[in-house]
């Protein structure tokens, strides 16, 4: 066996290190551990002068292992890998200390940090020393791709990778395309009418040759891993047949069932059988089965919307048999783009809403403001007259330790895109009550300004409570808002016709299920989490899983533009290459100890492990393509015949021994 | 004579509580250096002989830490890891450990400061808990 020759490398970086652990001490104690070599310290160790000290002592030296001690792994061990690799060593004959995040950053005192970072670097030249070279193997990418929402970063998304030729699943779980985009009237600072820039793209999705929309529908399992994800699809019965419907909406007209609109924020009604708005793409019908008279009295009641469809897309056929399907397809990169929640305000008794029919929020003043939407572009009263005074309640849910403590970050834009159309089209007196007012983005603070020309109220504080229990002959048949004028200094009741709440983003509700489908960790403000939240903000832990939009947290729409585009370029590069590599650090069992119980073919969630008989002996063999490393069989195997590669029992138990050492 | 320091040896996974040491790290948040961490993939990754090799060693207690049950990133691992806990907790008692030397966490990426009371806590704990009854068997090793 080749002798073990260890070259270990302290790094400073800059004062980070250095300013607390005694990398002096550290390198000179590491020189003289067993197999060490070399020890060396530097200031940056990942900057190329310091990768070029590993090279030369790799050619020159000769040394067979390495062991850089400076930030976290997570951070530069790819880095190292490399470097080793250049020099033309195994990657894996690397070993990584962290003595910054783990140390240096951690502790005060710098004697103790000093002794933990001689006892971190014992152990990695310790573990260093059992490392066996590995194999990394490279496997064909499915150039496929999958898109996970079909608001507007999952279109975007979806539409730059059509355009490179490339085809994309577009899975959607309401029956239309267009996220809460289509829902919104204007969007600030331009005031251009959201639909007029939204429907182009959606019409382009319909059409693409290059996507395959999946709308109402649903992801529902995905295995596999980067470049061949294997995904399938609940693809809801829409109870009409989608070849031969031609959205004519006929069967809606003639059907007598009613309920609030979802799409309307409960301003309209729909029917049991509807089209979810006008320009819904896919432009079909879809029948409620919960409303559906024929459906629930098993075909016995009702039927109209049999009888008015000409095109025979409804039948008794359609409405009582059919069931949802289940698409399976393949893809080998996956962008999730699935949007937020509003705020519900109610949980605030003291602000109203669902109490005082006149305070409402901004999707329900978004859609009174729309021309085609159910006022027909009128701000109304719940009676039907124009309200005369309104207020605006800025951060309802957000920068609130009750609710969430961040900042939503649209609620400001938006707000004073309500004041400036309500000014317009109604003329009332508008009072906006805000915390501070954040106007960052191009354009916005330009749009401050021109508002508070406009004649708009400022009043700056938190909203206290809103009520019906008037104090003054003034107050009465209106809301009160009470509130702080924190220049002022004074408490305010402001009596108005009209509240506006400016409710907060918040992840969607069904978030921890979404995020565990697909391997994706939450933030504990329970938004989907980056890999890196400056370097690297859409991918996340799982390799070729990227995350776009608001489901990433609260953003405007030129941010959310911008990320799906980033995701795209992310999914696009991979294709381009064509090739993932494969994890190397997996399972191997010695078949000379196995004697085929089968326990790691039970535990294995990924179905890995396989008893085979083999020269007439069942042993375990691992499916290398399967194997994501977890380690569960190792521990489960009863002989010890199963070991992970890199985490051996005996690095580990090294390692173990090293850390617990008096030194 | 100085305060009794314990001797922490913490096994962490790699997409959870590895990454929320990391993130105290890069908020700075301070706690005591009594631990060491061993960068494990996954919790359930975690071999009981592990355990026991750092009481054999001396160490006065031992957390291991993952992701939570919905954030696994192999499916279900911290469910193998409890089930592994279990067990173990009965052999610990066996060989005259007391319960609460072994420490068994889920913190996640975002949790540093939940990682940082963790171990404050912890070293707390041992500390009027007092040395590990396996702490007389600490003795220099034949290295490599």
């Amino acid at each position: 066996m080749e002798e073990i020759k260890t070259g270990v490398y302290i790094c400073h970086c800059g004062l980070n290190i250095a300013g607390v652990v005694n990398v002096e001490d550290v390198a000179k104690y590491a020189a003289t551990l067993p197999s060490v070599v070399i020890a060396r310290e530097y200031r940056y160790m990942c900057s190329d002068p310091g990768q070029d000290l590993i090279r030369n002592d790799i050619k020159k030296l000769g040394i067979n292992r390495v062991v850089v001690a400076s930030c976290s792994p997570r951070m530069h061990e790819p880095t190292f890998r490399k470097t080793v690799a250049d020099a033309g060593l195994n990657p894996y004959l690397y070993e990584h200390a962290n003595i910054r995040e783990h140390c240096s950053w951690v502790h005060d005192d710098k004697e103790l940090a000093t002794k933990k970072a001689k006892d971190l670097v014992r152990a990695a030249v310790r573990r260093v020393y059992r490392h066996e070279p590995l194999v990394v193997k490279e496997v064909p990418l499915n150039p496929n791709v999958l898109v996970v929402g079909g608001g507007i970063a999952g279109m975007q998304a979806a539409l730059d990778i059509a355009d490179g030729h490339h085809k994309v699943y577009l899975v959607e779980k309401d029956p239309s395309i267009g996220g809460h985009m289509i829902q919104l009237d204007r969007t600030f600072p331009t005031l251009d009418c959201s639909e007029c820039i939204l429907t182009p793209k959606m019409s382009d999705v319909g059409h693409h040759p290059f996507i395959e929309l999946l709308a109402y529908s649903e992801v529902e399992e995905v295995s596999g891993s980067i470049g061949n994800f294997k995904v399938k699809v609940r693809k809801k019965a829409r109870h009409i047949d989608e070849s031969k419907c031609i959205g004519c909406s006929v069967c809606e007209e003639k059907c007598p069932w009613k309920t609030d609109s979802e799409f309307e924020m409960g301003l309209a009604k729909r029917k049991a059988v509807y089209i979810p708005f006008a320009q819904a793409i896919p432009h079909l019908a879809v029948v409620d089965p919960d409303l559906c008279a024929y459906i629930k009295s098993d075909g016995k009641k009702c039927g109209a919307c049999i009888k008015a469809c000409e095109a025979q897309a409804i039948t008794p056929e359609t409405l009582l048999k059919q069931t949802d399907e289940i698409v399976e397809f393949d893809v080998g990169t996956i962008i999730v783009a699935t949007g937020y929640d509003q705020f519900d305000p109610s949980v605030i008794p003291q602000y109203g809403y669902g109490r005082y029919d006149n305070v409402v929020t901004g999707l329900h003043f978004e859609r009174m403001t729309c021309a085609a939407g159910p006022t027909g572009g009128k701000v109304l009263l719940k009676d039907g007259r124009q309200p005369a005074s309104m207020a605006l309640v800025h951060c309802v849910g957000s920068r609130d330790q009750n609710y969430h403590e961040y900042c939503s970050r649209v609620c400001c834009m938006y707000a004073l895109k309500y004041a400036h159309l309500a000014k317009e089209l109604t003329k009332a007196d508008v009072y906006q009550f805000y915390i501070d007012m954040r106007c960052f983005g191009e354009g916005y603070e330009e749009f401050y300004k021109r508002l508070s020309e406009e004649g708009v109220n400022f009043i700056r504080g938190k909203v206290a409570r809103i009520t019906d229990e008037a104090l003054t002959d003034e107050e009465k048949g209106k809301l009160v808002v009470i509130s702080e004028d924190t220049l002022l200094g004074k408490l305010v009741r402001v009596p108005v016709d009209m509240v506006i709440l400016c409710c907060a983003l918040e992840p969607r509700s069904d978030v921890e299920k979404v995020g565990s489908l697909f391997g994706i960790n939450r933030r504990a403000d329970g938004f989907f989490l980056e890999r890196h939240v400056k370097l690297d903000p859409v991918a996340t832990p799982t390799e070729g899983v990227f995350i776009a939009g608001c489901c990433e947290g609260p953003r405007d729409i030129p941010d959310t533009v911008a990320q799906a585009e980033a995701t795209a370029a992310k999914a696009l590069s991979l294709i381009s290459r064509g090739v993932v590599t494969t994890e190397a650090a997996i399972s191997t069992v010695d078949e000379d100890i196995c004697h085929g119980c089968g326990r790691c073919e039970e535990i294995c969630d990924f179905h890995a492990p396989k008893v085979t008989s083999k020269n007439g002996k069942l042993v375990s063999t691992i499916n290398e393509a399967l194997c994501k490393g977890c380690g569960a069989c190792a521990v489960i195997c009863p002989t010890g015949a199963i070991s992970i590669k890199h985490f051996t029992q005996d690095e580990i138990l090294a390692q173990v021994a090293a850390l617990t050492e008096v030194s | 004579m100085a305060e009794f320091e314990p001797q922490i040896i913490a096994f962490c996974c790699n997409w959870c509580t590895y990454a929320a040491a990391d993130l105290a790290g890069t908020s700075r948040v301070h706690y005591p250096p009594n631990v060491k961490i061993v960068r494990v993939m996954c919790s359930g990754m975690v071999n009981p002989i592990y355990v026991l090799k750092a009481f054999e060693g001396g160490a006065d207690g031992v957390l291991v830490a993952g992701c939570h049950h919905s954030d696994c990133h192999y499916i279900d691992g911290p469910v193998k890891c409890d089930a592994m806990v279990d067990k173990l907790r009965k052999v610990l008692h066996v060989l005259g450990l007391e319960d609460e030397r072994l420490r068994r966490e889920m913190i996640s990426t975002s949790e540093g400061t939940v990682f940082a009371r963790v171990v404050k806590e912890f070293v707390e704990q041992l500390k009027k808990l007092g040395l590990s009854p396996f702490s007389s068997l600490r003795k220099e090793r034949v290295a490599v």
